[in-house]
């Protein structure tokens, strides 16, 4: 038998399958359920992973036709370069995830039954790996939906809390208020495939090949990017993503923000792109506005967090947005004929796709090793773990570097190919659009400042300072199989930091095939330590010569100042001579990000509220102060609430109809019989 | 000095317009922004010079003399007067916050240029291009006038628009006839003896030159 | 005679070295002349750093790794971007490592764990220093990235020695673009050095400092590593400013002899640079920090003119 990718991907789905029936026999062994079920995954998930890359650098394209499904209308799979590409990021992220569930989910021994879990992760990878394998809308939706569907019981899981019951269903309603619109896109595309006569168009072939008028193909680009922005969460959309991701368990977070939301991502390359083909310059000019406002407004908000996992959650849509401005200078490169700074965009999009997925995953999985190890999830009763956790700590600095764009790190690599795209912008014909992309490259700049000032915050108010809260246990660090799926995720940033060349070649078949541009050649041109995306003389970087750089410095001074041994005095804090230091003196993660609520908050509905108490005391002279901070996002008063409300109207006024008598109910039967047998 | 340094050296003058108009919407301080407001003539005065230098048209030299005296000397001299009279030389209140109207001034920039492009298309003057700024001058003269609530700002507000018509002119045109615009200095003299006159009745009247005082003559009902 | 591009980049970090502290004498001599104060002398940093280098370090008993990292961090980051910027040569081998943009993200690696080292004592002075500075960064960026952007436009690229090598060209002082970005250069140098109308390198008065409160609880060769950094970023950024509006004799050629005029240049330079800071200083008070939004409001307001002013004047 040949290996192809796809026997590989076949070998995989078997896998996964069989983790399902595993389950399903060794309900009564937990323990061992997790650790078959689990490492099980994670082969799996390697498998797809290298299926994955495989095709990518292989560059040919695999399809498959099979009979299953409804009579006449049989599943179509294909392995391009694109779903090659998300392949290797999906399986790759969920591989470390599944390496670290192994020690995770052992915390819930002892509570509660894992067996759900374990059979949702595992639907829920197949789910993924099967959406960007669809060839055909019908398969495609139906992924979707196992993705969609098994995600929402892992989010569920913990499911006596009521936060997370009302997570779970606003997850559940955002996530199918986006696949209608979806399948009303695709419904556009294949009925104009085929005249609304048959039901061949339902393939994406059919789609690619018929070009769309003008009007309707706008309308299938504006469904499917609302659709596909409810599930990556856009802001607006994406009000269900901060209260859904924190309370899942923290390797389903880790994989939700990591990879799923990067199949919606896959969804906006596929139709924009592939399906679609053709498109104005003004569809681009969306995109990136979209992507923009998600930039800056999720990391705002990220950064105003108390909640650890909250701002993750946050940042993500920080990140979508950043690579929705990529797309975005993609398209408008494109539709202006670019090929080559069109490819340069894409591809600074898709590298922070891989880079995202990574460093998201690993955040997550640190703070679900803190959450481990403290149950708290509040950042405000945190403070001083890198005693504590000292593997933990570490690893999560490394995310947390890698996600504020330092150099070497990964984070870095992709932002700053997305602001050489901004820079060769001028290249545009258009005046308006010279003058408006560079404020683009502004707001993007203020995101990722931003982003430091959050995980900044992150890092220090968890892991840094003296212990906060009340809880005085004894914090162990967590086990070797978290650990190992941190360590893997934080060397993966360090190294698609550290060798972009390599990487960009290897995706120089995806950008081929969807703009018909490479920039491999001229970003590697002298050599693979020198990224130079357009010329040298134009913009370049070289991680290794700085990454080195700085390691050589450092490690030369510290030997020199080494010399003299035993110099270092260990004495308290001295603090400009102020007495009695204690663990309340220090900045909370409030009073972090005060100055920026004061400056930024206007966009936000931010409620201050000081108050003496006890609640009699005189305000002169109070025992102790109670502060009390409310942000909450602008959105949902002007988006959300009044849809919400025009909801409840109607289903009350429908509700009406509701009489509990069987004779009202026959006449609504008989009346509708006689409506339809007149007009049909 | 050659056409090409004149162009040059003309641009340059027209963004130092630019800069003065954007110093003087965020300028907090009255005799700040009063200085800023005899730079901006005086870089307009030179700007008129270099024009009629480059353009060979003579009369632009007398607008420029014109432009010096009175915008740049005389009336910032009344105002200043008037300002230490009344004794309002402290901090100005604005209505809508420093860093907004900055963001409101860069987009109206875009939008004047937005909206000159057809004209710098035709055009073949050496100062097509500071056409832009001129309009956008206007605009962030009038921005000006809306987000302030003094009455001595709101004046020099309407006396940078002013500069930014005049401006606009030199720049589409080279210049209008020397009879209009010594009408339009005349004009601008006599309006300013106007305020001067209505800022002591003003002042007398409601104790304030804080122009939401004036909210009390509406008809209440 | 050709000197080897090597040799050249070794004698620019040895410059870059032992000229920062000269260069902070120079600033502050100049700033006890403007205000009528006897001055030190002009070593007296290097007097400084020795005296700190010498001393044993009194380290707080909960500071972690992190802590003590930081000033090596801090020290190899400014050294690593100073055999970038061209200071006297442009013909340097380590100048293509990074760009401007990557250049400023060097300069974000010492902010971003100089911060962490703040909070990581666990002081409300260190917590109180990070989150200003964080902050003030997040303000900065966006304006820097314009000027960046500004200047880009006329050079059509983001490597400083390309930047210096066709600013040096062309007689382009006299465009509006550059002349606005020169002016929100020096706004974002201000505040990313922490000079006075945003931060006051020499106060210790509790409640206005904003780096000093992160670096309070260093002592001996941590914090001469620390002042050593600061010195050399200050350096830093002026010869960037310099190399960027006013590039003329930064050397190209390699010869011995034009090193030798470009570094006496580069001195007289600095030596009008460091008068001109002083002026800068002395002539603005410190500023509010919630004023300090306005600041690089403008900042970002002139950057952005000469942005647009490219577009619409050029």
């Amino acid at each position: 038998m040949i290996i192809t990718p796809a026997t590989i991907l076949s070998l995989s789905f078997a896998v996964l399958l069989l983790v399902v029936l595993l389950a399903l026999f060794l309900r009564s062994h937990q323990r061992l359920l997790i650790t078959a079920g689990y490492s099980l995954m994670a082969v799996a998930a390697l498998l797809t992973a290298g299926a994955g890359v495989w095709a990518v650098s292989r560059g040919t394209i695999a399809q498959v036709i099979l009979p299953l499904g409804l009579p006449d209308l049989p599943v179509h799979l294909r392995l391009d370069h694109l779903s090659g590409f998300f392949l290797a990021v999906i399986g790759l992220l969920a591989f470390f995830v599944s390496v670290y569930s192994v020690g995770y989910v052992k915390g819930f021994l002892g509570h509660r039954q894992v067996t759900s879990l374990v059979i949702f992760s595992s639907l829920f990878l197949a789910g993924m790996f099967l959406v960007v394998l669809s060839d055909d809308a019908f398969i495609f939706l139906v992924s979707w939906e196992i993705m969609a569907a098994s995600s929402y019981f892992l989010v569920l899981f913990e499911d006596e809390r009521i936060e997370n019951r009302r997570a779970a269903l606003l997850y559940l309603v955002v996530a199918h208020v986006g696949a209608i619109a979806i399948l009303l896109s695709f419904g556009v595309m294949a009925g104009l495939a085929t005249d609304y006569h048959g039901f061949e168009g339902y393939t994406f072939d059919a789609m690619r090949e018929t070009d769309l008028p003008a009007g309707w193909a706008t309308a299938a680009f504006l469904l499917a990017f609302f659709g596909f922005s409810a599930k990556a969460g856009v802001v607006p959309l994406h009000v269900w993503l901060p209260e859904a991701h924190p309370v899942a368990p923290s390797n389903v977070s880790a994989l939700m923000s990591g990879v799923m939301l990067k199949t919606a991502i896959y969804g906006i390359i596929r139709v924009v792109f592939d399906l679609i083909g053709d498109f104005p310059v003004w569809w681009g000019a969306l995109v990136l506005i979209f992507g923009l406002i998600s930039a800056v407004v999720g990391m705002l908000s990220a950064v105003m967090q108390q909640d650890l996992k909250k701002l993750l959650a946050y940042s993500s849509v920080k990140n979508i947005g950043i690579i929705l401005i990529g797309i975005g200078l993609s398209m408008i490169f494109s539709s202006s004929e670019m090929v080559l700074l069109a490819a340069l965009a894409l591809i600074a999009a898709l590298y922070h796709t891989l880079n995202h997925a990574m460093y998201k995953g690993l955040l997550f999985m640190g703070a679900g090793a803190v959450l481990h190890a403290t149950h708290e999830r509040n950042m405000e009763n945190m403070g001083g773990l890198i005693r504590d956790l000292p593997w933990t700590a570490a690893l999560f600095l490394v995310g947390c570097v890698s996600i504020s764009a330092l150099p070497p790190f990964n984070g870095f690599v992709s932002e700053w190919l997305t602001y050489q795209a901004f820079l060769l912008s001028p290249a545009l014909e258009s005046p308006i659009l010279n003058l408006l992309i560079p404020l683009g490259a502004a707001l993007l700049a203020l995101s990722g400042a931003l982003a430091a000032a959050g995980f900044v915050k992150a890092f220090g108010i968890t892991f840094l300072g003296h212990r906060r809260g009340t809880h005085h246990h004894r914090v162990h660090e967590v086990g070797w199989a978290m650990r190992a799926g941190m360590l893997l995720a934080a060397i993966t940033c360090l190294g698609l930091g550290v060798f972009p060349t390599y990487l960009i070649h290897w995706m120089d078949p995806i950008t081929e095939q969807l703009v018909g541009g490479k920039i491999a050649s001229s970003a590697a041109g002298f050599g693979w330590m020198w990224l130079t995306p357009i010329a040298a003389e134009r913009a370049s970087y070289s991680a290794p010569v700085a990454f080195v750089g700085i390691l050589a410095v450092v490690v030369v001074t510290y030997l020199i100042l080494h010399t003299r041994p035993g110099t270092i005095h260990r004495v308290p804090l001295w603090d400009c001579g102020f007495e009695k230091i204690t663990s309340r003196m220090q900045y909370t993660a409030t009073s972090f990000s005060m100055p920026l609520r004061r400056i930024l908050g206007f966009l936000f509905s931010v409620k201050e509220e000081v108050k003496p108490f006890p609640p009699g005391a005189h305000p002169a002279f109070p025992e102790r102060l109670q502060y009390r901070l409310r942000v909450r996002d602008r959105f949902w008063g002007w988006l959300y609430k009044p849809v919400i409300d025009v909801s409840f109207w109607i289903s009350r006024k429908v509700g009406k109809l509701q009489q509990g008598r069987i004779q009202v109910y026959l006449i609504y039967s008989f009346v509708t019989i006689i409506v339809l047998l007149l007009f049909l | 000095m050659s056409y090409a340094f004149a162009a040059q050296l003309n641009s340059l003058l027209a963004a130092l317009i630019l800069l003065t108009a954007f110093a003087m919407l965020v300028q907090r301080r009255m005799y700040a922004l009063l200085h800023l407001f005899a730079w901006q003539g005086l870089f307009l005065s030179i700007s008129t010079a270099v024009v009629g230098f480059a353009a060979q048209s003579h009369h632009l030299y007398i607008s420029s003399v014109l432009t010096l005296a009175i915008k740049v000397i005389l009336l910032p001299y009344i105002l200043h007067v008037l300002i230490r009279k009344l004794k309002i030389h402290r901090e100005v209140e604005t209505i809508v916050n420093v860093p907004t109207t900055m963001l409101i001034g860069i987009a109206l920039v875009i939008f004047s240029y937005h909206l000159t492009a057809p004209i710098r298309e035709l055009s073949t003057l050496m100062t097509k291009s500071t056409l832009a700024v001129a309009l956008a001058t206007v605009m962030l003269g009038l921005l000006m006038m809306i987000t302030r609530r003094h009455a001595v700002t709101q004046i020099i507000g309407f006396l940078a628009m002013e500069n930014g018509l005049f401006f606009a002119a030199t720049s589409a045109t080279y210049g209008m006839p020397l009879v209009v615009e010594l009408g339009v200095a005349l004009d601008i003299l006599i309006a300013a003896f106007i305020f001067g006159i209505f800022f002591f009745h003003i002042n007398t009247t409601f104790d304030s030159l804080d122009v939401d005082q004036m909210a009390r003559l509406k008809e209440e009902d | 005679m050709k000197v080897h591009p090597l040799l050249i980049e070794l004698i620019q970090v040895f410059v870059l070295l032992f000229a920062a502290p000269l260069f902070a004498g120079w600033v502050k001599m100049v700033k006890c002349w403007s205000q009528g104060r006897t001055s030190p002398s002009l070593l007296q940093p290097y007097r400084d750093l020795c005296k700190l280098f010498s001393k044993d370090v009194a380290l707080a008993e909960n500071a972690s790794w992190i802590f003590r990292s930081t000033p090596y961090l801090v020290f190899g980051v400014t050294v690593l971007a100073g055999g970038i910027i061209p200071i006297i040569s442009v013909d340097l081998p380590l100048s293509a490592t990074a760009d401007v943009i990557a250049l400023v993200a060097l300069f974000a690696i010492a902010r971003f764990f100089t911060a962490l080292a703040g909070m990581d004592i666990g002081t409300s002075f260190g917590g109180m220093g990070s989150s200003r500075e964080m902050t003030i960064a997040s303000l900065a960026e966006p304006a820097m990235l314009m000027a960046i952007f500004a200047v880009s436009l006329a050079s059509k690229s983001t490597s400083l020695s390309q930047m210096a090598i066709v600013v040096s060209q062309g007689y382009s002082i006299l465009r509006p673009s550059l002349a606005f970005a020169l002016l929100a250069f020096i706004l974002i140098a201000l505040t990313e050095t922490g000079r006075v109308p945003v931060d006051n390198p020499a106060t210790h008065l509790e409640l206005t400092m904003i780096h000093e409160a992160m670096i309070l609880e260093y002592s001996g060769r941590h914090l001469a590593l620390i002042e050593w950094a600061k010195m050399m970023k200050l350096f830093l950024f002026i010869t960037l400013g310099i190399a960027v509006f006013f590039p003329w004799g930064i050397d190209a050629a390699g010869g011995a002899a034009g090193l030798a005029s470009s570094f006496l240049i580069m001195s007289l330079k600095l030596g009008i640079s460091g008068v001109g800071l002083v002026l800068i200083e002395t002539g603005l008070a410190k500023m509010r920090i919630f004023r300090v939004t306005e600041f690089l409001g403008s900042a970002f307001l002139f950057a952005t003119l000469g942005m647009l002013s490219f577009f619409i004047l050029e």
